[in-house]
């Protein structure tokens, strides 16, 4: 009783919204909730009790200097790191309340409901459609050609690339732009509708323009999506998340509404970092 | 706190906040004169207040460029956001400040040219508190002095009760003797001026207390100021 007392003081309740459209406010319920994650690559401890409540169809930042273990943690919640020889996750990560890492979870499905966005965009070698049509395929969503280029269109809308690229679709992936680039793999990761979209540095790679246009995607997208944004771009996180976490050293020193992190942080050492000072 | 990773940052923070004080000082400067000026029925002290506004004003934009040099260059985030923030509202507190001087002043010139009215004993007194006031509030935003904010937005009410006790005594003289109305109504403007600085120095009071806590202050300031109310 008492441990599940000390869970949840570290835990934090989900936090009310402003909704962008009406300016209501909006209750946003829990759609990952992580206990005690502790993350080991071998020997080394990379993740210390890492308790969070990340909320329904809203950007939640993780941001922390590098070698923090936010993109560790990230990709503990789609089992990325269940790919890394010798890495070991412990502790429990529920999205929806059914855990990430049951026995009977397959983390290929998994993948599909939580998609997810590199710092370097990394299309297929194939065709802009093909990019897109080749998760809904191998996932048996389409029943004919027809549904399939629904699905394509669709996805390419979500991801503002759509009046881009319509016009040359069989042109390979690799020849847009960065900034298109990176559009297209969202799109791919739309296109097997995901509950939640992980990105990790989606924009470091990107001019300010095409950064400003993913920002905008990512508000638009968080109408429908669970979004968590790894960044190291502090003004970014400001930007586009109502929720940040700051990561140091493995451990989660603060989370919070992200206005309330960004304007009076608790803890010092979130406040020497987001301010550009030593520790 | 540590020091910035980009030395020029802090540095450039530094002189806002040292803008800031220097503005006051100023300030302070020219509410003392204002006051002494009208208690002695200086008039050359008072055309002094006058000329030397523009100091006031020149140091209120120099901070606002300053601030918003630090907004474009390194968008501040936390404390730092409340530093830049905090000055540029501070500074246009103060040049506020500086104006109501100026105000007090001219009202002086004005004023030296009847016959001194006995009142003037109540006026020294409310410029005593506003100075002792601006002093505080500005002592608090250059120490980040939390505690000693507070002290200056409870003790506002001193002033404002002082305030409201003049407005009476002046009525009496006016009801007395019709031709003390012209100084009178003059020596009213310049006890509201006073009050006014008052007014400001909460205002700093609170912008400092924001500053140092990232906390808005409580609500409901206790009110003194009575001589609005019915029947007074």
């Amino acid at each position: 009783m008492a441990e599940e007392r000390a869970m949840h003081s570290l835990s934090m309740a989900a936090p009310t919204v402003t909704s962008a459209q009406t300016g209501a406010l909006v209750d946003t319920a829990t759609k990952v909730r992580a206990r005690d994650v502790n993350v080991f690559y071998g020997d080394k401890q990379a993740l210390h009790d890492i308790s969070i409540d990340i909320p329904d169809r809203a950007v939640t930042a993780f941001i922390g200097p590098s070698g923090c273990g936010k993109t560790t943690f990230l990709r503990c919640i789609n089992r990325m790191n269940d790919l890394i020889p010798g890495c070991r996750v412990k502790g429990s990560i529920e999205i929806e309340g059914a855990d990430a890492y049951g026995k009977t979870v397959d983390p290929v499905v998994l993948r599909a409901r939580v998609g997810m966005v590199f710092q370097k965009p990394n299309p297929f070698p194939k065709s802009i459609y093909e990019n897109v049509a080749y998760g809904p395929r191998i996932h048996a969503m389409a029943k004919s050609k027809a549904e399939l280029d629904v699905i394509v269109e669709q996805s390419l809308r979500r991801a503002g690339l759509w009046d881009e690229v319509k016009d040359r679709l069989n042109q390979t992936g690799t020849g847009l732009s960065g900034g298109q680039q990176q559009r297209l793999v969202i799109a791919r990761a739309v296109a097997v509708n995901p509950d939640i979209i992980l990105m990790d540095e989606p924009c470091s790679a990107l001019d300010p323009i095409a950064t400003a246009k993913i920002e905008e995607l990512i508000d638009e997208l968080r109408a429908n999506y669970t979004i968590i944004i790894v960044t190291h771009s502090m003004a970014q996180a400001a930007r586009v998340s109502q929720k940040t976490a700051f990561f140091h050293m493995g451990r989660l020193v603060e989370t919070g509404a992200t206005e309330e992190i960004f304007t009076n942080p608790r803890d010092t050492r979130t406040q020497d970092y987001i301010t550009g000072r030593f520790g | 706190m540590g020091e910035h990773t980009v030395k020029a940052y802090g540095e450039a923070l530094a002189e806002l906040s040292n803008a800031v004080a220097r503005m006051g000082g100023i300030v302070e400067q020219q509410v003392a004169d204002a006051i002494s000026g009208v208690v002695r029925r200086d008039t050359s002290l008072a055309q002094a207040v006058v000329a030397k506004d523009i100091r006031a004003d020149d140091a209120h934009r120099d901070i606002e460029k300053r601030a918003t040099r630090i907004l474009a260059l390194r968008q501040p985030l936390a404390n730092d956001l409340r530093e830049v923030i905090a000055a540029f509202k501070a500074a246009g507190e103060l040049e506020r400040v500086g104006d109501l001087a100026k105000s007090v002043s001219k009202r002086t010139l004005v004023l030296n040219q009847s016959d001194p009215i006995q009142i003037t004993r109540s006026i020294e007194r409310m410029g005593r508190i506003a100075q002792e006031l601006l002093k505080d509030v500005l002592d608090a935003y250059t120490q980040r002095d939390v505690a000693k904010a507070l002290a200056v937005w409870h003790r506002d009410e001193e002033l404002d009760a002082y305030y409201t006790s003049l407005f009476r005594e002046l009525l009496t003289y006016m009801m007395e003797d019709a031709r003390t109305i012209t100084p009178c109504a003059h020596l009213l403007f310049v006890a509201k001026n006073i009050e006014r600085i008052g007014d400001h120095c909460t205002n700093v009071a609170e912008i400092v207390h924001y500053l140092i806590t990232g906390e808005e202050i409580g609500r409901d300031r206790p009110k003194s100021d009575e001589s609005t109310t019915p029947e007074s």
